[in-house]
C-alpha cells in the first residue's frame, strides 16, 4: 500500500527527516511516537504532499505508484487522507460544501447527512468550515470530512489531543469505522497515527509501532509493545538504543 | 407663482451654480463629450426585445419572462419602452415613467424631487436636473406586502451616449417591497456615461430591499447618485453588485435614518477585474433614536483594478449604532485595494464600530481544502465564492442562487 525509502525532507530549508524507511501493508495501522520535533507531523505532511515540505531524497510510493512529486490534490484523489491537528478556519466556505464535495468524489456515495448526525455536527454544517469550533467540534469536523472522502491511507494526527473525555471514545469509534477495523478479513484501509500520549490506543487497535527521533526511526515493533516502553521508559532507553 | 415653480426654479438655479463642481471622489468626467441618445421604440412585452437586449438584460439580474416579478420598468437610451404591474399586484404598487408621475400627481416634485438626494452636490447632479430625461417612479401603497420582486432594467444601446436617469422610490407606511435595479449595456457598447440618481423614501414602519446589479464596459463610466430617507421603524437594504470591468465607477449612497428605531443595511459585493476603477461607499446618518445601521463590503480585486471601499458612520443622536465591516481580498500583484472607513458622533451615547481587513487568500486554507481533492483552482473559487457571500444581501432565495451564478461565472472568466 505505502513504501517510504530513504525519505528525507526538509522545510525551509532546514533538514527534518533523514533518511526513512517505512512500509505499511494493506489493512494495517501504525502508530508513530516520538518527542516533539522528532518529524512526525512532518512525515505525515510529506505523505500528504503539503508543498511547505520538500523532498530532498528519497521517494514514496504508494498503490505501487511513485507519488514523491505528485501533487498534494493527487494524492488526495488517489486515496490519501488526512487528519489535521490544527485544521485552518475556512471563512466562507461551509462544513457542509466541503463534506458534500468529498463524499461525491472518486466515485463516492458517502450520505452526509448521516454522518454528520453520528458525529453530532448536524448544527455544524451550515457553519464555516472550522470557524470557531472547540477542540472536539475540530476532530469530528476532521473526521466527518475524512469519513466522507473514504481515503485507502488515512494519516492521523494526534486525533486525542485537545479532546476531552466524552468526545474521545466517540472519535476513537469514528477511526475505528474510518479505518474499516469492524472488518477481519478483506480490511482495505490503511493507516499511520501520530500520538502523543497514547490515549487513542485505548480506543484503536494498531498493528505496528514506531519511534521517531530526530527525523529518523529509531525503534519499530508491535504497537501495543512500542507504546508500553514509552510508557514505563519514555524515549531515553531509545535514545541508549540510538 | 405657485410653490411648486418656486421650487423649481430653485433646483434650476442651484444646479447651474454648481455644473462645473467636481466630486469629492473619483476621477473628473468632462460631460460634454458624450452625446445625448436617439429615442427608442416601445415593446409591450419584456420578451419581444432583440435576444442581444435581453440577454443583456438578464445579466444584470432582469427576468425577461416576468415569472417571478410583481412589475417590470424598462429604460432604453432615454425611452421608457416597457412597463407593465402583474395583475395581482395592481392594488398593491404603481410604476411610473417619472415624467408621467410628476404630471399626474403634481406632489411628487414638492415631496420627494432632491428631497433625500442634493441637486447640487456636484456636477453630475447638476447636470441630472438639467438634462433630466425620464427615469422611474415606483410607489407601495401603505400596508401592501409585495412578495415578488419589482424590477427594473435602465439600458444603454449606443456608444459615446449619456443616460441620465432620475429615479424615485416611496414605500408608504406599513409596506413591504423588494426592487431589483439592473443597469446594463448592449454588447455592442464600449463606452459612454450613466448617471443615475436614485431617491428612497421609507415611510413608518415600512420595508425597502434595493438591489442592484451593474454590468458595465471597460470604457463606460458610471456616476450614481442615491440617497434615503428612513421614517420610524423603517428598515431600509440597500444591495450593489459589481462582476463586471468598467472604466470608472464613483458612487457613495446614504441613508438618514430619521425615524425612530429605523434602520439602514448596506451590502456591497465588487469584484474588481481588468483596468476597473470603482470607488465605491455608504453613509448611515443616525438622527432617529434608537436607529441603527451596518455596513457589510466584500471586495476582489483581479488584474490592475482598484477597488477604493469607502464607508461613513455619522451619529447625531444618543440611543443609536452602527458597525461598518470591509474585508478585501488581494489577488493581483498590480490591484490596489484602499479600505477607507470614517466614523463621526455627536452624540454620547451612540456607539459606531468597524473593522477592515485587506489580505491575500490564506495559501494554507488553500491547502487544506486540496487534501480534500479539490485542484488549487477548485479550493480558490470555493473560498472566493465563500468570501463574496451572498447570504449578506438577505435576499430571497431565487434571486441570491441567481446572483451566486452571475458570481462563479464571473469567477470562471477571471481564473
Amino acid at each position: 500500500m505505502l513504501k517510504i525509502e530513504n525519505l528525507h525532507v526538509s522545510v525551509d530549508g532546514k533538514p527534518i527527516l533523514k533518511g526513512i524507511d517505512l512500509q505499511a501493508d494493506e489493512g494495517e495501522t501504525h502508530i508513530l511516537l516520538g518527542p516533539n520535533g522528532g518529524g512526525k507531523t512532518t512525515l505525515l505532511m510529506s505523505i500528504l504532499g503539503m508543498p511547505r515540505y520538500e523532498v530532498t531524497h528519497g521517494r514514496i510510493i504508494f498503490k505501487d505508484r511513485d507519488i514523491t512529486h505528485m501533487t498534494l490534490d493527487e494524492r488526495a484523489r488517489l486515496g490519501i487522507g488526512m487528519m489535521f491537528q490544527k485544521p485552518p478556519a475556512v471563512r466562507g466556505v461551509k462544513l457542509a460544501q466541503i463534506a458534500d464535495i468529498a463524499a461525491h468524489a472518486r466515485g463516492n456515495n458517502v450520505a452526509v447527512a448521516a454522518v454528520a448526525e453520528r458525529l453530532n455536527l448536524e448544527e455544524h454544517m451550515d457553519r464555516d468550515l472550522n470557524y470557531g469550533f472547540s477542540g472536539g467540534e475540530l476532530k469530528r469536523s476532521e473526521l466527518l470530512q475524512l469519513i466522507c472522502q473514504n481515503p485507502e491511507m488515512v494519516l492521523l494526527d494526534e486525533p486525542e489531543s485537545g479532546v476531552d473525555m466524552d468526545n474521545i471514545s466517540l472519535i476513537g469509534n469514528m477511526i475505528n469505522e474510518l479505518l474499516h477495523k469492524d472488518k477481519v478479513k478483506g480490511r482495505k484501509v490503511s493507516g499511520i497515527i501520530v500520538t502523543h500520549t497514547g490515549y487513542i490506543l485505548e480506543y484503536v487497535n494498531a498493528d505496528k509501532g514506531h519511534i521517531l527521533m530526530d527525523g529518523r526511526i529509531v525503534c519499530s515493533g508491535g504497537a501495543r509493545d512500542i507504546f508500553d516502553e514509552v510508557r514505563l521508559h519514555g524515549f531515553g532507553r531509545c535514545e541508549q538504543c540510538q | 407663482m405657485s410653490i411648486e415653480l418656486r421650487y423649481e426654479d430653485e433646483l434650476k438655479e442651484r444646479a447651474v451654480k454648481a455644473l462645473d463642481k467636481k466630486a469629492t471622489y473619483g476621477e473628473d468626467i468632462d460631460l460634454s463629450i458624450f452625446e445625448e441618445p436617439d429615442e427608442s421604440e416601445t415593446v409591450d412585452e419584456l420578451s419581444k426585445l432583440p435576444r442581444e437586449i435581453q440577454e443583456a438584460a438578464i445579466a444584470s439580474g432582469i427576468d425577461p419572462t416576468e415569472a417571478n416579478r410583481s412589475g417590470s420598468f424598462m429604460q432604453l437610451d432615454h425611452t421608457v419602452i416597457y412597463r407593465n404591474i402583474q395583475k395581482a399586484y395592481g392594488d398593491k404598487l404603481e410604476i411610473m415613467d417619472i415624467n408621467d408621475a410628476m404630471a399626474k400627481y403634481p406632489e411628487i416634485r414638492e415631496k420627494y424631487w432632491w428631497r433625500a438626494a442634493k441637486v447640487d452636490q456636484d456636477k453630475y447632479t447638476a447636470f441630472s436636473e438639467l438634462h433630466s430625461a425620464h427615469g422611474y417612479f415606483i410607489r407601495v401603497f401603505a400596508g401592501q406586502k409585495v412578495d415578488k420582486p419589482i424590477q427594473s432594467c435602465l439600458m444603454l444601446q449606443e456608444n459615446a451616449r449619456v443616460q441620465n436617469v432620475h429615479n424615485i422610490i416611496v414605500v408608504e407606511e406599513g409596506a413591504d417591497a423588494q426592487v431589483i435595479t439592473g443597469c446594463s449595456l448592449a454588447p455592442k457598447v464600449e463606452n459612454g456615461l450613466h448617471l443615475g440618481i436614485s431617491e428612497f423614501f421609507v415611510e413608518k414602519d415600512a420595508k425597502l430591499t434595493f438591489t442592484m446589479i451593474h454590468n458595465w464596459a471597460p470604457e463606460f463610466h458610471v456616476r450614481p447618485r442615491s440617497a434615503a430617507v428612513v421614517g420610524d421603524n423603517g428598515v431600509f437594504i440597500n444591495n450593489y453588485v459589481l462582476l463586471k470591468p468598467v472604466r470608472s465607477i464613483q458612487s457613495f449612497p446614504s441613508a438618514r435614518l430619521v425615524g425612530k428605531n429605523s434602520v439602514a443595511a448596506f451590502n456591497s459585493l465588487l469584484y474588481g477585474l481588468e483596468d476597473s476603477s470603482i470607488d465605491v461607499g455608504s453613509r448611515i446618518i443616525l438622527e432617529g433614536e434608537g436607529s441603527s445601521g451596518q455596513a457589510i463590503s466584500r471586495a476582489i480585486v483581479n488584474d490592475s483594478s482598484k477597488i477604493y471601499a469607502r464607508g461613513a458612520l455619522e451619529s447625531k443622536q444618543d440611543d443609536s449604532r452602527a458597525h461598518l465591516d470591509c474585508r478585501g481580498i488581494l489577488m493581483s500583484p498590480y490591484g490596489m485595494m484602499y479600505a477607507v472607513p470614517e466614523l463621526l458622533s455627536e452624540a454620547t451615547g451612540s456607539y459606531l464600530s468597524h473593522e477592515a481587513a485587506i489580505g491575500p487568500i490564506a495559501e494554507e486554507e488553500v491547502e487544506y481544502l486540496m487534501s480534500r481533492g479539490l485542484t488549487k483552482d477548485e479550493a480558490i473559487s470555493l473560498i472566493t465564492r465563500g468570501f463574496m457571500d451572498v447570504k449578506i444581501l438577505g435576499l430571497p432565495k431565487m434571486l441570491e442562487d441567481y446572483i451566486s451564478e452571475m458570481i462563479e461565472a464571473t469567477q470562471k472568466e477571471s481564473m
